[in-house]
């Protein structure tokens, strides 16, 4: 059965358009993609994103646990800190990308939708001793304000002193009455926060949020206008940009890739890709003329087939194609023109040097 | 749904308008808010003969991209060119400022086997 989250009958109510999304009923659009994604790059936009995957992971031995299934180096982490990180398979290929939030007691990861009960059984899988393993996803309410008068909206709202909250740093406090985590996090590449909250609060915060915002035109955003928002920003989706079949060196995702914190699953697959070197890169680009790249277009350099994209859109800021896709090492130099194959035609791309906005 | 009375249709989500023997073609308001955001529409040249049934250009969409069909057979005597830098133009007025193209008609009964409001009504439920 199709999932809801605690803010569906609202969706209802503004007409979003909803389509099912990892296995729940999720709004792609309220209006208009473009105008979402622009009043979420001009003032501030709300989305629910709560299918997003929560667990939890408790116990002694919970950082030893972490530090095993994923790549990134969680002992790094102070309290009141999370980091962007990623679960590899022993071969290297990822399992999901990720956020490790670290609590006074606990570890809490915060995984994609479509992936939370693969990701789920693979930590239980490579469970050590010494750690308990929550998947609390079904009781929490996920909102991410974003947009550059994010933080004036929600600190009318709150006691917490937002702007002391640096950039992938959280506190638990109260916000509309109601305690929750605030995280200075998103998806866009704007500033703004990420609330969690419990379901029974969702409709209240949700209200409170949008009166607040009032006065910046703050206006609900769809699933469509996340897509967009975070391609511009050549920020990788999972089952995209990311896979079982594809590495975190080759994505770009080196800067995540903590080799020497010790072992952890897929490290020794991931050393010989290091001192081999990658083979080939997830490269950005932009399209010199009219055109719409779409995920699965072929891109071709001096006449053969070199890639596929990934991820594409039209950029409602550049007014331009873009996307990204993997293309062999020597072709991924920034300044490089491929082509990307749409509809048959060949329109000419330069790889760019992310972000694209 | 806005579906004018005064227009007729065709399953592929076009409308067309009949004067003299000029055919107006342009997509549905159900055609525009299916496909969402529009971001381009590839249209003929004037003077392109085009068959009935047969595609006379694409448009794209944020989610997908689509064949256009034409209503009729006839010689393409105008494009709306405004389309061009404002695609968006057809999801805000679908059925005025965001025509297509116009059709000389070649064979008037073309249009008259076209449905009607009602049976497109019927067509999208």
């Amino acid at each position: 059965m199709i999932k809801k989250t605690a803010l569906n009958n609202i969706h209802h109510k503004l007409n979003a358009k909803m389509v099912e999304f990892a296995g729940y009923e999720m709004p792609i659009q309220y209006h208009s993609i473009r105008e979402e994604h622009k009043r979420v790059r001009e003032t501030v936009g709300v989305f629910d994103v709560s299918h997003m995957g929560e667990i939890e992971v408790r116990g002694p031995k919970a950082l030893n646990m972490v530090q095993k299934v994923t790549i990134n180096d969680a002992a790094a982490l102070e309290i009141g800190q999370e980091q962007y990180s990623a679960m590899c398979y022993a071969d290297g290929g990822i399992v999901d990308d990720l956020l490790v939030y670290r609590f006074s007691d606990y570890y809490l990861l915060v995984v994609n939708a479509a992936n939370k009960d693969k990701d789920f059984d693979w930590i239980m899988q490579n469970k050590i001793d010494g750690c308990e393993i929550t998947d609390t996803s079904d009781a929490v309410t996920q909102l991410a304000v974003q947009g550059k008068k994010a933080e004036a909206t929600l600190q009318k709202l709150t006691e917490a002193d937002l702007a002391a909250i640096k950039y992938y740093r959280f506190v638990e406090d109260e916000l509309a009455g109601v305690h929750m985590l605030i995280s200075r996090t998103g998806y866009t590449g704007e500033p703004g926060f990420e609330l969690y909250f419990q379901n029974e609060n969702a409709e209240k915060i949700w209200n409170a949020v949008f009166d607040a915002g009032a006065e910046f035109d703050i206006e609900p955003i769809g699933l469509g206008a996340r897509d967009s928002l975070r391609l511009e920003k050549k920020m990788c989706l999972y089952g995209n940009d990311i896979d079982q079949t594809t590495n975190p060196l080759e994505a770009g995702l080196g800067w995540i890739t903590k080799l020497d914190k010790g072992d952890f699953i897929g490290r020794e697959a991931l050393l010989k890709v290091k001192e081999q070197g990658v083979t080939r890169r997830l490269a950005a680009f932009v399209l010199q003329e009219t055109g719409f790249p779409r995920h699965g277009y072929e891109i071709y350099y001096e006449g053969r087939k070199v890639g596929e994209v990934t991820s594409g859109t039209v950029s409602p800021i550049l007014e331009k194609g873009i996307g990204m896709g993997y293309v062999p090492k020597d072709i991924s130099k920034i300044g490089t023109i491929i082509q990307i194959k749409v509809r048959n035609k060949l329109i000419p791309a330069e790889i760019i040097k992310p972000p694209f906005v | 749904m806005n579906i004018p009375a005064d227009l007729k249709y065709t399953k592929e989500h076009e409308w067309a308008k009949l004067d003299g023997d000029l055919v107006t073609v342009g997509i549905t308001d159900y055609a525009q808010g299916e496909l969402g955001d529009v971001v381009f529409v590839e249209l003929p040249s004037e003077g392109d003969e085009v068959g009935q049934d047969e595609t006379f250009g694409t448009i794209e969409a944020v989610k997908a991209v689509s064949d256009l069909y034409s209503p009729v057979s006839g010689e393409v005597v105008e494009v709306n060119s405004l389309l061009e830098d404002t695609p968006e133009t057809v999801n805000k007025d679908p059925y005025g400022e965001g025509w297509m193209i116009k059709i000389r008609l070649s064979d008037p009964a073309q249009f008259d086997g076209l449905m009607d409001a009602a049976a497109y009504q019927e067509l999208i439920g």
